[in-house]
């Protein structure tokens, strides 16, 4: 094993951890709710297309919805019993999709429905396909199809395969409970990842606080792969694609680019995991693994959630405390305050961390800027928050993008961390990428018109 | 010696460059309708392109070359258009005066919020982080920033955080149409006095939940006047080609979600629109 604790990325931020409450507990299933309400809209690109009817009985593992063209991803029950209704449901962005409401049939098994398996002789075009077809999506949180990510362009080769173990996000320990419990997965995931790719090495980068998993995962490697494991130091934003590859390769992706253009590929560990579980049986995606954590939690845990369940039925099950004032969905510095229990788990929560009433420093007031430039050292892109704060105040969105690397900014918020003058620069600068998207798309429509 | 050299020297390269920019001035002259600038000073240079030109100046030009008319111009008085249309020996012409309306009537005291929002004071930055908490998906987030982008002080928020219109101010640029993260504005001419106050794609009691004004689909309205409104996506839609100078729809409208806007802004509900009495905020998850 390959231990090194110089290797990382420069600046970032160093949270409190908070992960040792639910680290060293181990995946439990989760039971299924009265109602299951499922968004066709988890994943980014198309909405599935859904091809049941009200009424009509499904199984556990069944096609309810296929995907709607190239970006896009299948949808299938995560159990067995009939569907209530098809109607839109609420997303957490607070817009609405289209979904279906599924009513599990009483005692419902565990049994999942088998498919067609995809072997691992199979052509890469099949297994990407399979991959399609099982539904997955980067189950780190960012919900973008796998085989979109894994279709590597003409003209590009890909020599390192990274499988991203970091969990840089404090109070989540998913990934970590995965790589302890499904190694055998990991690695039949890892094999198919080398159909796909064709990659010459196969990294696994974990972080120093999760060195448990990382000795289990090099004690389980079958001689016959080229896989090391890396242990990186402990920072945030670790897990970002782009600050993983300059950790481990010691290279940087281009302004721009992606991974592809220094030959990497990375994909999550608990995708890996996935993948390698549910191709050998032609299976879909039916739950995740998330860790429900947080100070208004009493069972606190990671669970093996069936997608879809309702959140409010999640947190009455694990105990929420009454006087619930914050839910995060994912981690507390890249998740989304939830604005509504009444939505569902989707692929891309990896976790939930609720805060009591008490627990919640409550937004202070928003100082001008002191030019201090904690948050300029701060930056793991080296972009200059400050000025680009500064510069969102006045509107001046095209500036911010053509001179100072506006759309570069993965909005990871290690800025709004470190400004003591509590100013909400990732907000400033999420609302300025949606305008300046916003912009290009309606000139390139104007354009084609 | 030295003092005439320079001075000649100078003297003759004045000359020269004085004479390349007179063969300039003729060889690259441009002639432009001096009434151009005229026009223009008459114009209210508010460049707010209300008329559909980027600015006071293209629409002078267009106002000269007679592919416009001067009432094409809302911000400007009645006098000023008559100004312009007597120096120019054209018709005023009539536009008919736009203003923007709001979709969505729901405030703080009728529209319950799921959580509250903490964070940058703006209804585009709140849409961004789980669509701004308000009960409805739809409805108005009360940030103002509306009321920060008008640039004719036409829109106001009241007391229960909705904007309120100006019409007397407002000269339909369509800015704040723009900025609305939630599309609740378009432009009117000011004689679409019958309006429909809510953009919820909801039905029935799930609408009632969010809001009290909200519009429940039940299809009173569509009923009364059968060839003025549809229901389409649980919405009434007001067809403005008929004529829609009537107040029967709004008459049996339950929440008040179809209403009259009278001359000086005013609105008028029908006689069954519940009646809103409470004037305080509501707390999250009360109705």
């Amino acid at each position: 094993m390959l231990t090194s604790l110089k290797n990382s990325f420069k600046h970032g931020v160093h949270p409190p951890e908070n992960k040792e409450e639910t680290n060293g507990l181990p995946i439990r299933q989760f039971p299924f709710a009265p109602l299951i309400i499922l968004p066709m809209q988890q994943h980014i690109g198309n909405p599935s297309q859904i091809i049941v009817k009200e009424g009509q009985e499904v199984s556990r593992g069944q096609l309810l919805a296929k995907a709607n063209g190239y970006m896009s991803v299948p949808m299938h029950s995560p159990v067995s019993g009939n569907i209530r209704k098809i109607a839109d449901v609420l997303l957490i962005s607070g817009q609405t999709s289209p979904g279906i409401y599924l009513e599990p049939f009483p005692y419902s098994g565990q049994e999942v429905v088998v498919g067609k398996p995809i072997s691992l002789d199979a052509s890469p075009e099949e297994i990407l396909k399979g991959i399609q077809d099982a539904g997955i999506v980067g189950l780190g949180g960012a919900a973008f199809p796998t085989h979109v990510k894994l279709k590597i362009p003409e003209g590009k080769t890909c020599d390192h395969l990274i499988i991203n173990g970091i969990e840089c996000e404090p109070y989540l320990t998913t990934d970590h409970r995965v790589m302890l419990e499904q190694a055998d997965d990991i690695f039949t995931g890892i094999r198919y990842l080398l159909r796909v790719t064709d990659a010459k090495e196969v990294i696994i980068g974990i972080e120093a606080n999760k060195q448990d998993a990382a000795d289990h995962l090099t004690s389980k490697v079958p001689t016959d792969l080229p896989v090391k494991v890396q242990v990186v130091p402990v920072k945030y934003p670790q897990g970002a694609e782009k600050m993983l590859i300059t950790a481990l390769l010691g290279k940087e992706v281009p302004s721009g680019g992606l991974p592809i253009e220094v030959n990497a590929v990375v994909v999550n560990v608990a995708t890996t995991a996935e993948i390698g579980r549910l191709l050998p049986h032609g299976q879909g995606i039916q739950e995740r693994v998330i860790t429900i954590t947080g100070p208004g939690v009493k069972k606190k845990g990671n669970y093996l959630i069936p997608i879809g369940t309702p959140l409010r039925y999640v947190l009455e099950q694990v105990g929420a405390v009454d006087n619930i004032s914050e839910v995060y969905m994912g981690g507390p510095m890249m998740g989304v305050s939830a604005s509504s229990l009444d939505i569902s788990i989707v692929k891309g929560t990896s976790g939930i961390v609720v805060f009591g009433d008490n627990e919640v420093r409550k937004v202070g007031k928003i100082y001008p800027c002191i030019k201090c430039s904690a948050c300029v050292d701060a930056c793991p892109i080296f972009l200059n928050p400050s000025k680009l704060g500064i510069l969102a105040k006045f509107e001046a969105y095209d500036t911010m993008a053509d001179e100072y690397n506006l759309m570069d900014c993965f909005e990871c918020g290690s800025c709004s961390y470190v400004c003591p003058s509590n100013i909400p620069l990732v907000q400033y600068f999420r609302l300025s990428k949606a305008l300046v998207r916003k912009k290009k798309s309606a000139k390139q429509q104007k354009s084609n018109a | 010696m030295t003092i005439l050299t320079a001075i000649l020297a100078l003297g003759g390269l004045t000359l020269l460059l004085a004479l390349m920019l007179i063969i300039a001035n003729k060889k690259l002259y441009v002639y432009e309708d001096p009434r151009i600038d005229v026009v223009e000073g008459m114009l209210p240079h508010a460049n707010c392109g209300a008329c559909g030109y980027p600015g006071c100046r293209p629409f002078a030009e267009a106002l000269v070359k007679g592919e416009m008319l001067p009432g094409k111009c809302t911000v400007s008085s009645e006098e000023g258009r008559n100004e312009i249309a007597t120096y120019l020996g054209v018709d005023a012409g009539s536009e008919e005066k736009r203003v923007a309306r709001l979709a969505c009537a729901g405030g703080i005291n009728v529209a319950i919020n799921r959580a509250n929002y903490e964070g940058m004071s703006s209804c585009r930055g709140a849409a961004l982080i789980s669509g701004g908490g308000k009960g409805c998906s739809w409805g108005c987030l009360g940030h103002g920033d509306c009321e920060e982008v008008c640039d004719f002080d036409a829109i106001s928020m009241n007391a229960f955080g909705i904007p309120v219109v100006d019409e007397a101010k407002c000269t339909a640029c369509g800015d704040c149409v723009e900025v609305c993260p939630k599309d609740l504005f378009s432009i009117h001419p000011v004689s679409h006095r019958l309006w429909v106050a809510c953009k919820s794609l909801e039905a029935g009691d799930g609408v009632l939940e969010d809001c009290e004004v909200g519009c429940t689909a039940c299809g009173k309205c569509a009923m009364d006047a059968p060839n003025l409104i549809t229901m389409i996506h649980n919405l009434p839609v007001i067809n403005y080609s008929k004529n829609h100078q009537t107040q029967v729809p709004i008459q049996r409208c339950p929440t008040g979600a179809i209403v009259w806007i009278d001359e000086k802004g005013g609105v008028i509900k029908g006689a069954e629109a519940k009646k809103i009495i409470r004037k305080g905020k509501l707390k999250i998850g009360e109705s």
